[in-house]
């Protein structure tokens, strides 16, 4: 348990407006699309426009975040963005969301990278931080626009879209009980520097690592809290797809209501770094006071981080309706033909760029 | 574009950062060093502070573009608007997240953040303002200060007579 109560002061989501099925993605690759979206749970994933990226996508998570929150960005200490997909490979993605908050420049910025949990690293790292009284406001994101290779499973589920937690002591909507981290060398996916598409090993993303990570983690985090399923309303998971988590939902003994808000993969695709926070984002969307959340992030590589969270009475009087809300994001979207995907993605090789 | 040189713009860029006359309260997008409204501009010397826009605004006037500036090829066709600010100058930008039929005279919107353009595939990516369609209730189109009409009055009734972005 932390001796110093810290957790999240505001919190804000973004998922770019384009979407794709599987079934648009499966009938170019002659495969059956329908099944394979039903195989993962995606319904549908989110695309961004030609014009978004990890930076854009952060810092519309971040400004919904600090209107909601009326925090001043000059109070604002550290900004980690969490990301698989930053735009470049030397030049931080953090020191342009701080300068487009204005949040510079008295203030420490990094980029962490840790395939999908690289978001819940730099929320522990705030807390570590704000507990320390190091910094007043910390912000953690989570935020990527991963591309599987074309055909490739991956391509069903990887998208686009993230969120943005202010961590600090005083006017908290929700309090960080405690944290935990389960870490292994296992791997599962990976992308070698120059590679523009991930790898990964087939079926071993599964038992050694998605599930042994996010369960023992999982249950830990529960001991450590002296908690049980039943304490929880909700739960959220990492999702890389909509059968992971709700798998692991029910092999640690939570029921789908419990799971219903933290899920989101199935209406806008695997956003990676985002996927948990944007979870945790909707659950508190719906929350009341006293409602208390279990978080277990993933990432592959390989680790979880999970999170013991007790959602405050001051939910009630911030305005978490300033800015839209997930369930905007999880109902709306432009559906997208392959061809337009394909083009916005960098798919179509252009001659001479 | 040079590096130095988005470099030097970046605060209007991102934030919209524009000046104001602490004189005649005449608001400046991008900001200028003397205030030309004011009957004798040396009185604006060194009164020029700054002023950073709200974001919000309407659309004054708009044009389909189907060539391209450089950069803008995976757009085509995309919305080039003049944008309206309650605070009073005129802007031009890109409306994204909308469908072309959507888009009409009055309309009001939000400044985004978007990738702006990039310096070829090893250069520097430059990023900026842009703007979406705003809604009532609903995402950075849910603004803290809305545009009243009262306040466009006030700034159309500013803007007559003076030649100024």
């Amino acid at each position: 348990m932390m001796e110093q109560t810290v957790g999240i002061v505001s919190y804000g989501a973004y998922v770019p407006r384009y979407r794709i099925t599987p079934q648009e993605i499966g009938q170019v690759w002659g495969t059956d699309g329908a099944a394979m979206g039903k195989g993962l749970n995606v319904v549908r994933k989110s695309v961004p426009s030609p014009d978004e990226d990890t930076i854009t996508i952060s810092t519309e998570a971040l400004r919904i975040a600090l209107t909601r929150g009326r925090i001043n960005p000059h109070d604002i200490g550290a900004i980690y963005v969490g990301s698989e997909s930053h735009p470049y490979a030397v030049k931080p993605t953090a020191t342009v969301v701080a300068q487009a908050v204005g949040a510079t420049p008295y203030l420490t910025a990094a980029d962490f990278e840790f395939a999908c949990k690289a978001g819940t690293a730099a929320i522990q790292t705030c807390m570590g931080m704000v507990a320390s009284r190091m910094i007043t406001y910390g912000v953690a994101i989570g935020a990527d626009t991963s591309q599987g290779a074309p055909g490739d499973a991956l391509e069903y589920s990887a998208s686009a879209g993230g969120a943005a937690l202010v961590i600090g002591r005083e006017n908290l909507i929700a309090e960080i009980n405690a944290t935990e981290s389960f870490t292994t060398d296992t791997p599962d996916f990976w992308r070698r520097e120059g590679q523009r598409y991930p790898s990964h090993g087939g079926r071993f993303t599964g038992e050694p690592a998605y599930f042994r990570h996010v369960g023992e983690c999982g249950r830990r985090m529960m001991e450590l809290a002296q908690t049980e399923p039943k304490d929880y309303q909700h739960v959220v998971f990492h999702q890389p797809n909509g059968k992971f988590p709700q798998r692991i939902g029910k092999s640690l003994g939570f029921s789908e209501a419990q799971m219903k808000y933290g899920l989101v993969t199935p209406w806008i695709g695997n956003t990676y770094s985002g996927a948990a926070l944007i979870g945790l984002a909707n659950v508190l969307d719906h929350a009341k006071g006293g409602d208390r959340v279990l978080v277990v992030g993933y990432g592959s590589g390989a680790g979880s981080d999970a999170f013991d969270v007790t959602v405050t009475d001051r939910i009630e009087s911030y305005d978490r309706n300033h800015g839209r809300q997930v369930q905007e994001f999880l109902d709306g979207g432009v559906p997208l033909s392959y061809a337009m995907y394909a083009k916005y993605r960098g798919k179509i090789h252009l001659g001479g760029s | 574009m040079t590096v130095a040189r988005f470099w030097r713009e970046t605060p209007r860029r991102y934030n919209l950062g524009g000046n104001r006359c602490s004189a005649c309260t005449t608001v400046y997008f991008p900001p200028r060093a003397v205030c030309p409204t004011c009957q004798k501009h040396r009185q604006s010397l060194g009164k020029m502070e700054p002023f950073t826009l709200s974001g919000d605004g309407e659309v004054f006037s708009f044009t389909l573009v189907h060539e391209a500036a450089e950069g803008f090829e995976m757009q085509v066709p995309y919305v080039l608007a003049l944008i309206k600010t309650p605070e009073g100058p005129l802007l031009t930008g890109q409306i994204v997240d909308i469908s072309l039929e959507e888009v009409h005279i009055g309309m009001r919107v939000r400044a985004a953040f978007r990738k702006l353009r990039e310096d070829g595939r090893a250069g520097v990516i430059h990023y900026g303002y842009k703007f979406s369609p705003a809604r009532e209730n609903g995402g950075r189109e849910a603004v803290a200060s809305p545009v009243s009409q009262e306040a466009l009055a006030r700034a159309a009734a500013r803007a007559q007579g003076t030649a100024r972005t």
